[in-house]
């Protein structure tokens, strides 16, 4: 462990991937502090551009709120959302495909076709559908971006259970009679952990990427402002004021950017270790 | 070289038996989400209809619900209307009062333009770019193009499509803002063709960003994986051509991951095609699901999300059934 996270200091993806979301971080846990009033205060005139009032770096909306206090309030929705919708789907596609790899046969059958229909239908439509089936809230987002994004996981996971199962350990353990369920749990998951931890700074990526595009086209919830739904609402105004559009743009690319570097950096780091655990083995 | 061993040709035929075997089984599962997604729903379309026509007889919502069968166990329900999806048959959309199979026959062409020229171009560029960047890799090519990929792999689609007409439309005013053509002139077929181009470069290039991001990286790890294997190595050592060694031997067996993320895309390329159309008022399927969504139109709604799964199961049949005749080694498994 201590190797890797060596490995993953001396990446300069990976740290400027942390500097980033240590960024975000900073951003979230501000908000509060800077701007205790919420996002929604009105505080000048609208569409001022940014500099242009004293105390409005970022300028005013088209109602005359403060960018800088959506950002900032923003990026909590953003994290939030992206975190609770990954460990969700995390959790639900462990829960398919670890018996799908470790049990094959019918199981793995019923498993993976449920998981192919939910491949199948188009994800982000599936996420609009079921959104506005169930009405906006971030819960209802979050239940919704996990509900789309299990699958990779269920795949992935039985992937690994495929390739552990096989493995001396397993046998062992089977042979001392040790149950299943003990066998999935202390067993083989903890030795899957390496892909899942990569795939999931990936996966915190795509739900901000689809939370921004839920939010911008108004499925967001309404009480709270996200950059998706910043965008969105900057959009009408974009030809006379685009800095509506870039600074919220910017910081989803930013986000974005900064768990995909620092995905990359895990994957780098975990996989010599991988390669050299085969070769020693 | 062996000649093929007389079980092979049934093998094959069984592999794609179980494929389809296995795409119908995901059909069904697909019809029953959709089922349960629609009684998920507060009201049902009989208060749908009632509300749209203002009705508050209980007596009119009643036959409603008999006619629709809402009346029947849950059970039927299904049966009703996984017969009635399998013949095609959605019903009216309330939006727009025409059967929906007939204004989803009329918006798919724009939408299947718009995705093909998109993972297209993709695909080509993505595939040149990560070849350009294996070639050179560890060099300032290579470093500018990986950053680019990444760049464009966290852009979300509705920006990059915002700042092109912001660009492209507003300040330059070299291509049409929203539309697939315009409308007030008469067209000759050719001229007709070039407006349609204008209109597609924006929206095709926003759509296409994320996947020429993915095939790149793809593509240059592909490269690197195949440029030390043995017959790499062998081609080099009879002297031949780099660029031919590149394009003959590599790059052949290079693109075989990327083709099959080719096929794993459409569904996600039908998403960004939502937003992307949203954005340029592109006559399509996405936005129309989007309309629909918004106006409450359960059945067009419903049926979007049946033919675009059928679309999407196709193509990975379809791609699947490729690879098959590609390389013979996968019906084995």
């Amino acid at each position: 462990m201590r190797d890797v996270i060596y490995r993953l200091f001396r990446s300069p993806a990976a740290l400027i991937g942390m500097a980033l979301l240590l960024l975000v971080a900073i951003m979230a846990a501000s908000a509060s502090v800077f701007y205790p009033q919420g996002p929604f205060n009105l505080v000048g005139q609208p569409l001022a551009w940014p500099g242009k009032l004293p105390g409005l770096p970022f300028g005013t909306d088209s109602l005359g709120r403060d960018v800088v206090a959506g950002i900032l309030h923003g990026s909590r929705v953003s994290l939030l959302i992206g975190l609770a919708a990954t460990v969700a789907a995390l959790a639900l596609g462990i829960a398919i495909g670890a018996p799908s790899g470790y049990f094959g046969g019918w199981v793995d059958d019923v498993l993976m076709r449920i998981t192919d229909a939910f491949q199948t239908i188009p994800p982000f439509l599936l996420a609009i559908v079921i959104i506005v089936i169930v009405r906006p809230s971030v819960a209802t987002i979050i239940f919704a971006i996990a509900a789309i994004s299990w699958p990779a996981v269920a795949r992935l996971v039985r992937a690994e259970f495929l390739k552990l199962r096989e493995a001396e350990f397993v046998a062992s353990c089977r042979l001392i009679g040790m149950s299943d369920a003990r066998i999935i749990f202390t067993q083989i998951l903890p030795n899957a952990m390496a892909p899942i931890v990569v795939s999931a700074s990936i996966m915190v990526a795509s739900a901000i990427l689809t939370e921004s595009a839920l939010s911008f086209l108004g499925l967001g919830d309404p009480n709270a402002i996200s950059w998706g739904s910043m965008v969105g609402m900057g959009r009408s105004d974009f030809r006379t004021a685009w800095y509506l559009v870039a600074i919220p743009g910017t910081a989803i690319v930013l986000t974005v950017l900064g768990l995909n570097l620092l995905g990359d950096g895990l994957n780098d780091a975990l996989n010599t270790r991988l390669h050299r655990r085969r070769a020693g083995a | 070289m062996a000649v093929n061993p007389p079980g092979r040709a049934t093998g094959r035929t069984r592999y794609i038996l179980r494929r389809l075997g296995q795409a119908l089984a995901v059909l069904v599962i697909v019809v029953v989400l959709q089922f349960f997604l629609l009684h998920l729903a507060p009201g049902d379309i009989a208060d749908v209809i009632a509300g749209e026509v203002q009705a508050s007889d209980p007596q009119f919502i009643a036959k409603l619900r008999a006619d629709f069968g809402l009346d029947q166990s849950l059970l039927v329900q299904l049966g009703l209307f996984a017969w009635h999806i399998l013949q095609l048959d959605f019903g009216n959309s309330h939006a727009f009062n025409v059967p929906v199979i007939q204004i989803i026959a009329e918006r798919l062409p724009a939408t299947l333009l718009l995705m093909t020229t998109a993972i297209g171009s993709a695909f080509v560029v993505g595939s040149m770019l990560g070849m350009a960047a294996a070639m050179k890799v560890g060099r300032w090519p290579d470093v500018v193009i990986s950053v680019l990929a990444l760049l464009f792999y966290a852009t979300p689609a509705f920006l990059a499509g915002i700042a092109l007409i912001l660009i492209f439309s507003v300040h330059l005013n070299w291509l049409p803002m929203t539309g697939m053509a315009t409308t007030w002139v008469t067209h000759t077929s050719w001229s007709y063709f070039v407006d349609v181009v204008k209109h597609l470069v924006m929206p095709m290039t926003a759509l296409s960003l994320f996947y020429v991001a993915i095939y790149t990286r793809l593509m240059r790890a592909s490269m690197l994986e195949v440029m030390n294997l043995d017959y790499v190595r062998t081609a080099r050592a009879k002297g031949l051509r780099p660029l031919r060694i590149m394009w003959r031997h590599m790059a052949r067996n290079a693109f075989l991951p990327v083709f099959t993320m080719l096929g794993l895309q459409v569904g996600s390329l039908l998403g960004g095609a939502i937003l992307i159309e949203t954005v340029f008022g592109w006559p399509g399927i996405g936005r129309l699901a989007f309309e629909g969504v918004f106006r409450r139109d359960v059945p067009l709604v419903m049926g979007i999300l049946f033919l675009s799964s059928v679309l999407v199961l196709s193509v990975s049949l379809l791609i699947d059934l490729l690879y098959t005749k590609l390389d013979p080694r996968i019906t084995m498994r």
